[in-house]
């Protein structure tokens, strides 16, 4: 394959800027932006662990760690991903494999890897990146739109790894990948009418994978969604404490380290996945709309990075990083609030724990390559 | 490749990418829209519903149980107080495998099937989330401490400490105090929801019940936050509750012991009442029960042999066992004769031991009657009838007599009725006349009915605090005072509301009652007379006493005997033999004390519950006289 050769025929190839070595790479509106957003969520997570200096230094550590990482990743010029690409997904679904296999379990399902010397890690987080690369990969030299044969070959890119985080299980991380696979497709061109009938599949498919597709707890999940107050103890405990957390806050809240729903151990996961509902109900209204603003900037500045990037590789995966972002965003508070049913999606950049966190500033680490890499 | 290549249309590319970039940038911001929508409605429209549902989260009213006031004697000995006990109490919603902690915990505690099925009752009733539901009451020092060893690899259970009622006596005074027991599904329709919302146990016999509104005292509640985990992090505000009422009895519990002494093993009662003021000396219902049983939980078995017991411990003989007074009567009868004009001190009758209606063949005898030995005890009296207990005497009397005029007269002294002031248990036992005979048998009132009242037995019913009432009255020489238990309390009580006086007997003369007092002072003091001149219980309890006693004892027939045959004790079953009745008051110009003793299937009234009302008497009075 002559990616190169291609490459260096494109119109825009061939600047010099990508040259200068001691030149740092980094978007200074995104900067600018992920930090408010980081430094929000260590003020929110702050009270939502009671104070807890440990907890919190932790949390700051790795958000440094991994701003360090996106910048790192920043510098890394976007044709070395494309020549990576390949490698990294078939390295990543081998993992996945490894998980099936030898995984190691915790609460009930084998997401982890644990090679001696090596810190444990999730193989999922890194398909979060490796499958949307894969797909731009797949398509940046094809012509677009997809015909159907490559739209086959690209859904078979997101359906292995997809499915594999799905049989561990992980219902979020697999949706979160399927997501980022698919945003490439649609960002790619796919014609209306395919989109129209992957959705008529999906809805004649739907009875199946409600009785064969999910496990008994993923049912009972999605049925609380619709009546909470059948089970307030148990599945729809979340639900309800978390909705009278945010609801409770009111416009402005009850005020930062106030939170009755939070600190009396009402609302569970409130650290991590459900931390939303603590900024609603200190915060309120207010606080949560500002923290949706954020996420908005950084959607439609990486949006349009990825329209003004020269390359399809780029183009792609800026885009498909991007909405993978959004994804996040809306399944974590529309499952918070109440709309959608409960899938393991944290907060993204306010959620304690780092791997999220590593994924998604890598991710915005690459979106600035695209921007700051003009050249090809 | 190269065709590949050539198919590369960079510029579509570029617009349909912008396209689909700008629409689904335009999703996003739909979506999100959807989000802020869901915000607004949650945060801003609902927001009150919300609000009150955080408050009932973590705001919780908890009703706070008052302290049950504590019951003293009349010398202020604690008769009934409060005890703290620990608890094992199991959060369901903490507990992952119910059966599996159950298990583990009895391996640490004694955990029985009783407790377990109790646990599951308990757990089935309405309970706020996280609420500690009892599994094993009555912890002791021990186990508590096995238990906060291990109680890391316990979660979901708790000790809990709750104050309870505890009888330090244990069953001396239960027929006299009465016991609490447990709040039951049927208590809390009856009782005030608010007040007892916090109160496990309620007055169920004698004073614990009668007095119970003052005892219970007044519900206060805290208002608190608690965690999910129902534990309270802070307490926002506290209404206290008040104490209930402490109150003393005029019960003397050293009496009450050596009463109880005197009693020994045998089945029966005694009633001590104080002339002056009517208050309850003394108590005693034989066999007992132990009160505490009912408040710590007590075993299926152990309550079946209770209430089964063919003893009837739970039985309180005193204020509910209804008995033929027998002989005890007498006095009264001669009373009523007096009060009639239907004899005289000085009018006697010949006494050969048997008596009979005119134009009738039944032989209706003196207890003297032998069969070949007519007895009898010769020339009598009103006073020697008293002393020597003549049935003849009182045959005669009796027909001499309209039956219903007796009846009213009898009821002067309160039988047939309830006159205690606090006692609202007792039996109100029975003093019957032709219309109740009417009535209740359908037949007519016949002459031998009469014969049979005239020497207490036959259809009159009497307990044993009635008969003290009845020696009450005629040691006051027919003036009333109302028994009753309570001495004092520290605020007035709402119970008591003191009914009106009763007044004095009708009828007698000052000289009768003095007469009928030296006729009850014979039964016990006249002695060294020769063969049927001593009274009745001169032998078993005149000699040596310190002062002087009017009583008067009794037997009350449980079984027919035919005509013609001997009562023979040996022959009857135990639970067939004849009741012994002692009635006396003393000292007799100037009494401190009457008392009525009845020991059930005893045998003679002088022989056997005399001694008993001898010790009763010497126990109260001995220590008094020698003070002065």
């Amino acid at each position: 394959m002559s990616t190169r050769d291609f490459v260096r025929s494109l119109p825009h190839g061939g600047s010099a800027a990508g040259l200068r070595l001691l030149q740092i790479h980094l978007d200074p509106l995104l900067l600018a932006v992920l930090f408010c957003v980081i430094g929000y969520g260590l003020v929110v997570l702050y009270s939502a662990v009671d104070r807890n200096m440990n907890l919190f230094s932790n949390q700051a550590m790795r958000m440094g760690l991994a701003l360090v990482l996106m910048a790192a990743a920043a510098q890394i010029h976007p044709r070395v991903y494309l020549r990576w690409t390949p490698l990294a997904y078939a390295g990543g679904v081998a993992m996945l494999l490894l998980v099936l296999l030898m995984g190691v379990e915790v609460k009930g399902s084998r997401r982890w890897l644990d090679f001696p010397g090596l810190p444990r890690f999730q193989p999922s987080e890194l398909m979060k990146l490796a499958v949307p690369m894969m797909v731009a990969w797949y398509f940046h030299d094809r012509p677009l739109p997809p015909s159907l044969k490559d739209l086959c070959v690209a859904l078979v890119i997101i359906v292995i790894p997809a499915g594999c985080i799905v049989l561990q299980p992980d219902l979020g991380t697999g949706i979160l990948v399927a997501g980022a696979g698919l945003a490439v497709v649609v960002l790619a061109g796919i014609q209306w009418r395919m989109i129209g009938y992957a959705l008529l599949a999906l809805a004649i498919s739907a009875p199946w994978v409600w009785w064969y597709g999910l496990q008994d707890y993923q049912r009972l999940r999605i049925l609380t969604l619709f009546d909470p107050q059948s089970d307030p103890l148990g599945a729809g405990w979340n639900i309800i404490q978390s909705t009278t957390a945010i609801g409770s806050g009111g416009l402005y809240g009850k005020g930062l380290f106030q939170g009755t729903q939070s600190h009396l151990d009402f609302l569970p996961e409130s650290q991590t996945d459900f931390i939303i509902a603590v900024i609603g109900e200190e915060l309120g209204l207010v606080g949560i709309l500002a923290l949706l603003a954020l996420y908005l900037v950084l959607i439609g500045r990486g949006l349009y990075i990825a329209t003004q990037a020269p390359h399809t590789f780029q183009r792609l995966l800026a885009g498909a990083l991007t909405l993978t972002f959004f994804v996040y965003v809306f399944v974590n508070v529309g499952m918070v609030s109440g709309l959608l049913p409960v899938v393991g999606v944290p907060l993204p950049l306010v959620s304690y724990g780092g791997t999220s966190a590593i994924t998604l500033l890598v991710s915005f680490g690459i979106i600035m390559a695209v921007r700051s890499h003009r050249g090809w | 490749m190269a065709s590949k290549i050539s198919l590369k249309d960079n510029v579509r590319e570029r617009q349909i990418f912008f396209a689909r970039a700008l629409l689904l940038f335009f999703v996003a911001l739909c979506l999100i829209a959807g989000l802020v929508f869901r915000l607004v409605q949650l945060q801003i429209w609902e927001h009150e519903t919300y609000q009150t549902r955080s408050d009932d989260n973590r705001i919780q009213v908890q009703p706070l149980a008052p302290p049950r006031g504590l019951i003293f004697d009349r010398h202020g000995v604690l008769l009934a107080e409060n005890r703290p006990i620990s608890s094992l109490a199991l959060v369901r919603e903490r507990v992952p495998d119910l059966d599996a902690l159950i298990q583990q915990l009895a391996s640490l505690v004694s955990v029985t099937e009783e407790d377990i099925a109790g646990f599951e009752k308990r757990l089935e009733r309405a309970r706020r989330p996280f609420e500690p539901v009892a599994l094993k009451l009555n912890l002791s020092e021990e186990e508590i401490a096995r238990l906060a060893v291990h109680r890391h690899e316990l979660p979901g259970v708790e000790i809990t400490t709750e104050l309870v009622r505890n009888y330090p006596f244990d069953g001396l005074f239960a027929h006299a105090v009465g016991s609490v027991r447990r709040v039951t599904e049927d208590d809390l329709q009856k009782l005030d929801e608010v007040q007892y919302s916090a109160t496990r146990f309620v007055g169920k016999r004698g004073v614990e019940r009668f007095y119970e509104q003052s005892l219970h005292g007044e519900v206060g509640y805290q208002r608190v936050e608690i965690d999910a985990h129902g534990r309270i992090r802070q307490v926002l505000d506290i209404h206290p509750p008040v104490a209930g009422q402490n109150i003393s009895l005029q019960l003397d519990s050293r009496l009450q012991i050596s009463a109880t002494a005197a009693l020994g093993q045998r089945r029966g009662a005694i009633v001590a009442i104080d002339p002056r003021s009517g208050g309850i000396l003394a108590m005693v219902s034989n066999p007992t029960y132990n009160p505490n049983l009912f408040v710590t939980g007590i075993g299926d078995e152990e309550y079946r042999l209770l209430s089964s017991s063919r003893d009837t411990p739970m039985f309180n003989r005193a204020i509910n066992g209804q008995y033929a007074p027998g002989s005890t009567f007498k006095p009264l009868v001669g009373l009523a004769a007096l009060s009639m004009d239907a004899v005289s001190w000085e009018d006697h009758i010949e006494d050969k031991g048997w008596f009979q209606l005119p134009g009738q063949q039944r032989i209706y005898r003196d207890w003297s009657w032998r069969v070949g030995n007519s007895g009898g005890q010769g020339t009598v009296d009103l006073r020697r009838a008293i002393y020597r207990s003549s049935n003849v005497y009182f045959y005669d009397l009796a027909t001499r007599m309209d039956i219903d005029d007796l009846s009213r007269f009898a009821q002067q002294f309160g039988l047939g009725q309830r006159t205690a002031v606090d006692i609202p248990d007792a039996s109100s036992g029975l003093v019957p006349n032709r219309i109740w005979k009417q009535g209740a048998k359908g037949e007519l009132w016949y002459p031998g009915d009469s014969l049979n009242m005239g020497i207490g037995q036959g259809d009159l019913l009497v307990t044993p605090l009635q008969l003290a009432t009845m020696v009450t009255v005629i040691a006051n020489r027919g003036h009333w005072v109302r028994p009753r238990m309570l001495l004092s309390s520290d605020r007035p009580l709402v119970e008591f509301d003191p009914p009106r006086a009763i007044p004095a007997v009708q009828g007698p003369t000052p000289e009768d009652w003095e007469n009928m007092v030296d006729a009850m002072e014979d039964v016990v003091h006249r002695g060294n007379k020769g063969y049927r001149q001593n009274g009745t219980a001169w032998a078993h309890i005149g000699r040596g006493i310190a002062y002087r006693m009017a009583g008067k004892s009794g037997t009350a027939q449980v079984v027919e005997i035919r005509q013609g045959e001997e009562y023979d004790e040996e022959e009857l079953d135990e639970y067939n033999r004849k009741h012994a009745w002692f009635i006396a008051f003393a000292p007799a110009d100037e009494p401190l004390i009457a008392v009525s003793v009845l020991v059930e299937n005893g045998g003679g009234g002088s022989s056997v519950a005399g001694p008993v009302a001898r010790e009763v008497l010497d126990a109260f009075l001995l220590p008094q006289l020698a003070n002065r």
